[in-house]
């Protein structure tokens, strides 16, 4: 027998499917008990902020500590609207993609937070470089229903003219960068867009979302390390909801050391806070833009949440983790979270809830029926196929020209073809 | 008027757009307080400020992705890769994202970014400061791409990049900063002051992307080149005593196909050279083209002159260059031939 033992180190997920779910490696701060630093404060005062959770809702569902935002009722039902109305838009859809309407979707359950209410917390003409779980911020942002969805159906009135795989909205007006479909390229050029605004003496900061398994790119490093040199006004958001598809996060680097501590490495600040904390999230992000605002830089932010959903519609999560393993995430759900929040308040109540929620399902079926007007994948009103050539080059060139007519020609082809066929 | 070299004319490109336009902004390695290594950006940052002429890390996909971030929010971002070789760190950003920002958003976004960079060898400058990576860039849709071989040319068409509301990646044949080389490593350099496109108007022009030129026109044969090649070419063909049409293309993406088959549509010959390496480089896709379009007028096979197919050499680097010799067996090649 061989004396030699292997070195390599390979993590292994907490539970696998047919295994008992295991939370024990999530550190977890009681609420209202991290200090909360001016936001101006220099690095070594944030430090203890990257290993820390920054919680704010306590098991009693009261606001407590030094990061209460103290936001009024009407906000908190605003955020429980958002969050609910993307909650029912994911389900909506998800069942669109199961009845065959729409090619694919991924829904953001049990992170609703981590965009509601960063979003709610920046300035309408904040940037924001979203990635594909973030469609909280568009509802934030009020982009219209069925836009979205004409989009999912890459139809006659989708924004991406039928060129992008679904989910990768954008806007302009709504101040929405465009989502790419490859990870964390948005990351480093959000910061590029905050440097701009600097460079412009502007008063706007950007904020970007990625996944914790996306911090593995280059493009993280890139980020953190541009945002560091120039003080960007940025706020760079990593969502720790665990999984990047089948891979635990521990395969990202996250097993010995937090992904908010990540930043100060770089000379940034990094905040490890519930994301499923609706009032931790808005105040941490809060902080952070109050930062970039006063022109301190950037701060990297670790929203520490579970990613309820599969990963995509093309994903089983039940092959690779233990199939309730969710119910028995420590940090529960954020919508019910902030609910129990505003009856604890004495504001909300089970009754105006359930109305809430039909309203929400209400507008989306009525967007829905109105969206597949526009067509959709298999019937339906079609954008002409010649506009693929377009956008290629902001003026089409003859050579995407003679292609253009060299596609027609083809399609012409094919008509006779079948009308023959028919005859 | 003023005498400049590749170098001084860039500069001046550089220098017009920055006064002209206040969201050019210019960032690379060493581009800012040194002037560059190559010296394309000396003065400018004294000039307009450390905040337009950026320093950066030593982080090329950091650069063109912020770049890409800065365009977005209004600027006009010229990066300057310090070597073409050092290029693919990006490769992500400007193939996935700057090349298709337009597109994606159904036009909505765009990214104006230019990216400067020096290619090719002649210098000493062994596998990893030599290569001509155009090809690579040319089969990316939603990329220009440009590659001049004179100081005119390189001032006129750096500020058309600049102007240009799409993504520009700038080849600049680094043997030719100082002067027009002909290929022959042992005959003594000359500059620029010689040669008549070293006459630079010291103002705002623009030479357009996507029209080639007629650098030599002639009767026997057309040779389509671009880059150093161009006069390399030119020298190859007088020393025969061939009547060559050697036309510069200027741009590789768009290709002006016009003016390359109507060429040799006349001459019912065709050389196409380049220093990249032959297979699947760029001249296959011109060889192409021509076939396609001009066969009936061809008299003779379309002959190819380009780089070996090995990385670049240091020690052997003329043995690899396409020199004139390489030029000549190509052409003679190709006016015997039937």
């Amino acid at each position: 027998m061989s004396a030699i033992r292997t070195r390599l180190h390979v993590p292994r997920a907490p539970a696998r499917p047919g295994e008992k779910s295991d939370f024990s490696y999530v550190q977890i701060s009681p609420a209202g008990a991290v200090a909360r630093p001016d936001p101006n404060a220099a690095l070594a005062q944030t430090l203890y902020l990257a290993d820390e959770m920054v919680r704010v809702l306590g098991d009693d569902h009261r606001a407590v500590g030094p990061w209460d935002p103290h936001l009024a009722p009407s906000d908190l039902e605003l955020g429980l609207r958002y969050m609910l109305m993307t909650r029912q838009f994911d389900d909506r859809m998800h069942r669109a993609q199961r009845g065959g309407r729409i090619t694919f979707y991924i829904k953001s359950t049990g992170e609703e937070a981590v965009s509601v209410a960063a979003g709610m917390a920046l300035r309408p003409t904040d940037m924001m470089f979203p990635g594909y779980r973030n469609q909280g911020l568009q509802m934030v942002r009020g982009q219209n229903l069925v836009d979205l969805m004409c989009q999912l159906l890459s139809n006659s009135r989708d924004m991406c003219k039928g060129r992008q795989l679904p989910v990768m909205y954008h806007s302009k007006d709504a101040r929405l960068f465009s989502i790419s479909g490859n990870l964390a390229t948005q990351f480093p050029q959000a910061v590029g867009w905050a440097m701009a605004a600097a460079i412009k003496n502007e008063d706007t900061l950007c904020a970007t979302w990625l996944g914790d398994g996306s911090t593995a790119e280059a493009d993280f490093h890139y980020a953190l390390l541009f945002a560091q040199i120039y003080r960007a006004p940025v706020i760079l958001n990593v969502v720790n909801n665990q999984w990047a598809i089948s891979t635990f996060q521990s395969f990202a680097g996250g097993e010995q050391k937090s992904f908010a501590a990540r930043g100060p490495g770089y000379g940034i600040p990094g905040i490890r806070v519930d994301g499923n904390d609706f009032l931790a999230v808005y105040a941490v992000t809060q902080w952070a833009a109050e930062r970039a605002r006063m022109g301190a830089g950037p701060t990297l932010i670790e929203l520490v949440t579970y990613r309820a959903a599969p990963h995509s519609t093309s994903d089983d999560p039940s092959r690779y983790r233990p199939k309730d393993d969710h119910e028995s995430w420590p940090l529960g759900d954020p919508i019910d979270r902030l609910k129990s929040h505003l009856i604890a308040l004495g504001e909300w109540s089970e009754e105006r809830e359930a109305k809430l929620q039909k309203e929400c399902e209400e507008q989306v079926n009525a967007a829905w029926r109105e969206a597949v007007t526009h067509g959709t994948l298999t019937d339906g009103p079609r954008l002409d196929p010649g506009t693929m050539f377009e956008d290629v080059f902001k003026d089409m060139t003859p050579h995407l020209a003679h292609q253009r007519e060299q596609l027609e020609a083809e399609l012409a082809q094919q008509q006779q073809d079948a009308e023959k066929k028919d005859q | 008027m003023t005498q400049m070299n590749m170098i001084q004319a860039l500069n001046s490109a550089m220098d017009v757009m920055m006064a002209r336009d206040a969201s050019v902004v210019t960032m690379g390695e060493d581009v800012g307080y040194f002037g560059g290594v190559f010296r394309v950006t000396e003065g400018l940052q004294r000039k307009y400020g450390p905040h337009r002429v950026l320093d950066s890390p030593i982080s090329e996909g950091g650069i063109v992705a912020t770049a890409i971030g800065m365009s977005i929010n209004g600027l006009r971002p010229v990066a300057e890769i310090q070597f073409a070789d050092y290029i693919y760190p990006a490769y992500d950003q400007i193939v996935s994202e700057l090349a298709r920002i337009r597109y994606r958003t159904g036009g909505e976004f765009n990214a104006p970014v230019t990216i400067r960079t020096p290619c090719g060898g002649g210098i000493r400058g062994g596998q990893t400061h030599s290569q001509s990576p155009e090809a690579v860039f040319a089969h990316v849709c939603g990329l220009k791409v440009v590659m001049p071989s004179n100081p005119y040319d390189a001032k006129g068409l750096l500020i058309s990049s600049i102007e240009d509301d799409d993504p520009v990646i700038f080849f600049e044949p680094k043997r030719l900063y100082n002067g027009p080389f002909d290929g022959d490593p042992h005959r003594p350099a000359i500059g620029w002051s010689s040669h008549p496109k070293g006459d630079v108007p010291d103002g705002h022009y623009r030479v357009p992307i996507g029209s080639a030129e007629i650098v030599r026109p002639g009767k026997q044969v057309t040779v389509i080149t671009y880059g150093t090649m161009v006069h390399v070419c030119i020298a190859a063909a007088e020393s025969l005593g061939i009547d060559a049409e050697v036309i510069d293309i200027r741009t590789i993406v768009p290709l002006d196909e016009a003016t390359i088959t109507a060429s040799v549509k006349k001459t019912g010959r065709c050389v196409v050279a380049h220093e990249a390496t032959r297979f699947a480089g760029f001249g296959a896709e011109i060889l192409s083209i021509v076939q396609e379009e001009c066969f009936w007028h061809l008299e003779a096979p379309i002959a190819r002159v380009a780089g070996w197919d090995t990385p670049y050499p240091h020690a052997f680097e003329w043995e690899y260059f396409p020199g004139q010799t390489r030029v000549a067996a190509a052409l003679k090649a190709t006016m015997e031939a039937a």
